[in-house]
């Protein structure tokens, strides 16, 4: 909503407010003004003239040389190069030593040989937006009224001397999407008073009985509450007066035709859309119903319109005429042939209204109006206003009497209201005089009601306040937010702590940003290609569906994702594309899964980590060589951060095939549980297909799901005594099997060890022609110690001789010797 | 036998002041000192003695002894002091060369931004709430005063996924589970950070998806002069204890009074700048009371309890704070720009 300022000052005195103050005063007071735009982009000197003759250039075919009175007492001669320009007409003058728009000074000049003392300006020129302006004077040089006097500052004919004030309304008022609800919002702020319209003592008697015109009926009540005509017979249809076209302007409309002018004029004054149909094009009575199955209309811009049966319109007694509070149709439309006009002022219910324009893509003045409701008591007040001020414009005569219905009036909000309230809700400590000041510059009524306390009847042009909490907003917004006091809470104090699932996920981003690793933060919706990789994590494989969005915005974002990984590919790919081919990037967030089709309850959301390695994890450097990140880097990974949720032997690494993962390098993860083991996730390579998909060299990921971790993360800490008696270390290596995995040679010899092995590791594995194909070495090493004496050779030796016989029995192997 | 000693004496001392090495050391210590060295060979002597000249003789010969010995220990320690000085010169390596690299990730600034805001909060006694970011219509809509047909859905254009189904728009939907979660028992204080989503073209402020960290005060008696005192301490937590806030009205349908909260420009200090497009204040921030029906789909009784509410975006924040242009940035994930955020 634009407001003028010199508009609003019909209303309200503003003098000693400047526009910038103004809007400072409502920003302040809730009503946000996004920018001040002075009218005047910079003309000066420039007045009304009259083209007294018009002869072309003796050299330039495209020019004219006019014979210009300007007031200034002689004549000027202006080469003008419009094509539009003609004797007899009265045009803007930028006199010799104006400024225009744009830094152009006006200076005297010879064109082609002939002097020119000014220049005839066009609408352009002198900083009017042309959209704005009649196709007619968008071309050539704007054409005054006839008129106008001569010398007129053209600044102050067109309204320029005036600043818009653009409101950036939030929607609960929309009461001030019109000027006298910003008038009435001014006089809150200011405690100046009002001076409103009077329309009902502008009204002329007539003999004529609008009900003879025309009858009007309400078919359908859940589409409107209140319809109301009036008629203006003997119309003269032509362009509105200058002073009605730079209202308009000023607010953003086009001006059009008087009538069309006015019905626009009073929308914007009043905030109630108003409709002119031609009288004559309207056959019977006027009625407010849904459109029928299959009915059309070509609305006023020319579209033909399928209208549906929850579409209320108004019609006549043959067909749809208007869709109704939205866009009128062309048929009834007020053309410069129209004599009588009916004038509508309605009240339409806003939620068909808002789903009619939004199915069609047709959004108005009048169906934003609608949309967030009109004052209630304003319908005819309106419809007045706008028939006097068509007869004005447009000559004519109003017939007495209003075609109406009225089924619902709405009873206005009362409130009862306590200072105790207002001020225990605001931390306040306002007097009763203070608080009733504020009802009394609002214009609300209110009726003490006991002690400290009001009953408040609330006007219909405010219909956001329906509660003592909205009175209390006004008082904090009248008397000032800043007036508020800032105090701290009282009360019991509260602890602050995370949950352990916030501790771990905080633990698993420090852990993982510390190994190296950047976190990402990528979509969660997809591709539903995206969505569909790595079905064991996705869930696919085990009956999840996809789930899409009803109306996404295109299709790389168009379902949820289910995995992680996707994503880190493509930030890997990202990457790789800025010449970056190396990248360790982590995400925890949550994906979703649901094996509904349609979705009838929320889906599951499961927080995740994933991670993914590719490139080198050394870059070459003056004293290292390039190592490019492998398998091992990535269990490397898992594993630290296992052992710091204390769960490093609780999870066991078992090779798997997960889809869209190496087949031959990849392991499930295994949490042991209560019930048994449960897959919690996979770390592997990618599979080659899909690195080539995304254009990236070898890839190693992991993706793990975080509740189980939740619930098993042990972040107790005991002690235990350090050993006081040597260790005794002893290293066998054994040839077996190459499937063999290493994981099970290291369980077999935990297990066959004796209680006094401390530990095992893996120190080498080999493979190599001298074991025969498919053979492979893996060296172990044996740490044993007792915690009250050191243990002798004998017993070591027995320990090991159990191990390698483990060893041969389980597993074929060979003790290397 | 006397002076013969003192004469050992004065010629090994002689000899002993010239030697260059640490091997010619050797050798006078052996020629002097060593079984079959001259002090020895003199002192084989002793047995002619008188046994009154013995312990004269004796005392002579140990302060010669000495008298060499420690002359020796003076010349090998600074032999010793030069093989060592000889040796660490031969090790000296570049230091100007850079150091062998330590793997470096980093945290998102998403998250940095958010985990600090999350401790501040923390240390004034609130909790951490989380909810669906898939979620009903109920808990996103209309449980938060926005009935379907409510003209400020228009505000927050949203991603459904069925009727009821969609995701959510804010992170108040967890504001209303935290409420249900409470059961009533106050005083409830909680932030609820997340994802959320609205139908947005991606440009350089905006983004489909985006983070919101919002809190929530339920308890007897809280007071809009709460929600300003809360608002300032954290403001200056956040940016420092010069920074001043400014509530202007606003509109919320959940929360009645609503305001939006500016800050002292972080940029200017309220002078006046580019950033704050002259006005010295930032916009950070909007909040209100929990509007009575708010309350009451949290299980609540607005005649007994009262509460506060407020919001902020994650993006903003870091946005202003690390001076970020582009809010793409945030989601291209390009580690040129990761890497940035790799600071304490």
């Amino acid at each position: 909503m634009n407001v003028s300022y010199q508009w609003l000052s019909e209303y309200i005195d503003l003098g000693g407010i400047e526009p910038q103050e103004l809007a400072e005063l409502l920003t302040r007071g809730g009503i946000e003004i996004d920018g001040v735009v002075s009218r005047n982009a910079g003309v000066t000197n420039t007045v009304v003239g009259y083209v007294l003759e018009k002869e072309k250039h003796p050299d330039a075919d495209k020019l004219n040389v006019c014979k210009i009175d300007a007031g200034t007492g002689e004549t000027l001669q202006i080469v003008c190069g419009a094509p539009n320009v003609a004797a007899g007409q009265k045009v803007p003058v930028a006199l010799v030593g104006a400024k225009l728009p744009g830094d152009l000074q006006i200076k005297r000049a010879k064109l082609r040989g002939v002097e020119s003392q000014g220049m005839i300006c066009s609408a352009r020129e002198l900083g009017i937006n042309d959209k704005l302006l009649p196709k007619e004077l968008q071309e050539g040089i704007l054409v005054l009224p006839a008129d106008t006097a001569v010398g007129t500052d053209i600044a102050d004919l067109l309204g320029l001397n005036d600043s818009v004030l653009e409101l950036d309304l939030t929607p609960n008022r929309s009461d001030c999407l019109s000027l006298l609800g910003v008038a009435y919002e001014t006089a809150a702020l200011t405690g100046r008073p009002l001076a409103l319209p009077e329309p009902d003592k502008a009204l002329l008697p007539s003999a004529d009985k609008t009900a003879d015109a025309i009858a009007v009926a309400i078919e359908s009540a859940e589409a409107c509450s209140h319809y109301a005509m009036r008629v203006v017979k003997g119309v003269k249809i032509g362009p509105s007066p200058l002073w009605l076209q730079n209202r308009l302007i000023a607010a953003g409309i086009r001006p059009i035709s008087n009538v069309v002018d006015v019905t626009n004029f009073v929308m914007l004054e009043y905030g109630q859309p108003l409709h002119a149909f031609d009288a004559a094009k309207v056959k019977g009575a006027v009625r407010v119903r849904f459109a029928r199955e299959g009915e059309t209309l070509v609305t006023l811009d020319g579209q033909a319109r399928k209208l549906e049966p929850h579409m209320p319109v108004i019609a006549d007694d043959e067909r749809a005429i208007a869709l109704a509070g939205v866009m009128g149709g062309l048929d009834t439309e007020v053309t410069p042939d129209t004599v009588d006009i009916l004038l509508e002022s309605a009240r339409f219910a806003g939620a068909p209204v808002r789903k009619t324009s939004r199915q069609l893509g047709l959004r108005s003045e009048a169906s934003a109006r609608f949309e967030k409701g009109v004052d209630p008591e304003r319908v005819r007040g309106a419809l007045d206003r706008a028939a006097s001020l068509i007869a004005q414009t447009a000559g004519g005569r109003v017939t007495d009497g209003v075609a109406e219905v009225r089924l619902a009036s709405p009873e206005p909000a009362v409130i009862e209201l306590s200072l105790d309230r207002i001020n225990r809700m605001l931390g306040t400590s306002l007097s009763a005089l203070e608080a009733k000041t504020i009802w009394s510059r609002l214009q609300f009524a209110a009726e003490p009601a006991g002690e400290g306390a009001w009953r408040i009847t609330v006007p219909s042009r405010r219909g956001d306040i329906t509660r003592g909490v909205d009175l209390i907003e006004e008082v904090a917004r009248l008397n000032g937010y800043d007036r508020i006091p800032t105090t701290r809470i009282e009360g019991p104090t509260t602890t602050g702590a995370l949950t352990k699932p916030q501790a771990i996920r905080r633990e698993l981003r420090k852990l993982l940003s510390e190994a190296g690793l950047s976190e990402a933060v990528t979509y969660s919706v997809t591709s539903s290609g995206r969505a569909a990789l790595f079905p064991e994590l996705s869930g696919a494989a085990e009956g999840m569906r996809p789930i899409g969005l009803a109306m996404p915005m295109s299709e790389e974002r168009s379902a949820l994702r289910a995995t992680l990984l996707p994503n880190l590919l493509e930030a890997a790919a990202y990457n790789k594309s800025r010449r970056n081919a190396s990248a360790a990037v982590f995400e925890i967030a949550s994906v979703y899964h649901s094996a509904e089709e349609k979705l009838t309850t929320l889906p599951a959301e499961h927080p995740r980590l994933a991670f993914l390695l590719t490139g080198n994890r050394i870059g070459a450097g003056w004293n290292q060589t390039a190592t490019a990140y492998d398998f091992y880097d990535a269990k490397g990974i898992v594993e630290k951060l296992l052992a710091r949720l204390g769960l490093a032997g609780a999870v066991r690494f078992e090779q798997a095939q997960p889809g869209d993962f190496h087949p031959g390098r990849t392991a499930a993860l295994k949490l042991a549980t209560a019930s048994g083991e449960e897959i919690i996730g996979y770390v592997g390579q990618l599979h080659p297909e899909l690195q080539r998909e995304f254009d990236l060299g070898d890839a190693y990921a992991a993706e793990i799901e975080l509740k189980p971790l939740y619930e098993a993360a042990d972040s107790r800490i005991v002690y235990s005594t350090l050993p006081r008696f040597p260790s005794a270390e002893r290293d066998l290596a054994v040839v077996v099997d190459g499937s063999v995995p290493g994981a099970s040679l290291v369980e077999a010899a935990r297990q066959a060890a004796g209680e006094w092995l401390e530990s095992v590791r893996v120190f080498d594995v080999y493979a190599g022609e001298r074991l025969g194909a498919g053979k492979k070495s893996v060296a172990l090493s044996l740490v044993y110690r007792h915690p009250d004496r050191t243990l002798n050779d004998e017993e070591i030796a027995e320990a090991q001789q159990s191990v390698v016989a483990r060893l041969e029995q389980s597993f074929s192997a060979e003790l290397r010797k | 036998m006397k002076d013969r000693l003192e004469a050992l004496r004065v010629e090994a001392l002689a000899q002993l002041q010239e030697v260059a090495d640490a091997g010619r050391l050797n050798d006078l210590r052996v020629h002097y000192l060593g079984k079959k060295g001259q002090l020895t060979e003199i002192l084989r002597g002793m047995g002619g003695l008188s046994a009154e000249e013995r312990p004269v003789i004796g005392q002579v010969a140990n302060d010669v002894r000495a008298a060499i010995e420690a002359v020796l220990a003076d010349k090998q320690a600074a032999f010793d002091r030069a093989e060592t000085a000889r040796r660490l010169a031969a090790e000296t390596i570049d230091v100007t060369l850079p150091g062998r690299s330590v793997a470096a990730g980093s945290v998102h600034p998403l998250t940095k931004v958010t985990q600090e805001i999350e401790d501040i909060f923390l240390g004034m006694g609130y909790t951490i709430a989380e909810g669906p970011e898939v979620e009903t219509d109920y808990f996103n809509f209309e449980a938060l005063n926005l009935p379907k047909d409510h003209p400020a859905r228009d505000m927050q254009d949203s991603f459904y996924i069925t009727d009821e189904i969609l995701l959510r728009t804010h992170t108040s939907p967890v504001q209303i589970r935290a409420m249900k979660n409470a059961d009533g028992a106050t005083p409830l204080k909680v932030i609820c950070p997340g994802r959320v989503y609205r139908r947005d073209d991606d440009d350089a402020t905006h983004s489909f998806m985006f983070h919101q960290i919002e809190g929530l005060v339920v308890g007897p008696d809280i007071r809009m002069s709460d929600l300003k005192g809360t608002l300032l301490q954290f403001v200056q937590a956040m940016y420092g204890p010069q920074v001043q806030i400014r509530l202007r009205p606003s509109f919320f349908p959940f929360t009645e009074p609503s305001a939006e909260v500016d800050v002292t420009c972080t940029q200017c200090g309220g002078q006046g700048c580019r950033m704050c497009k002259h006005s010295g204040w930032i916009e950070i921030l909007g909040c209100g009371m929990v509007h009575p029906k708010v309350l009451e789909h949290g299980g609540f009784d607005p005649e007994k309890v009262s509460g506060f509410a407020f919001g902020m975006g994650v993006e903003r924040i870091a946005l202003l704070k690390y001076d970020i242009d582009d809010i793409r940035h945030f989601y291209n994930n390009d580690l040129r720009f990761l890497g940035q955020f790799a600071r304490m």
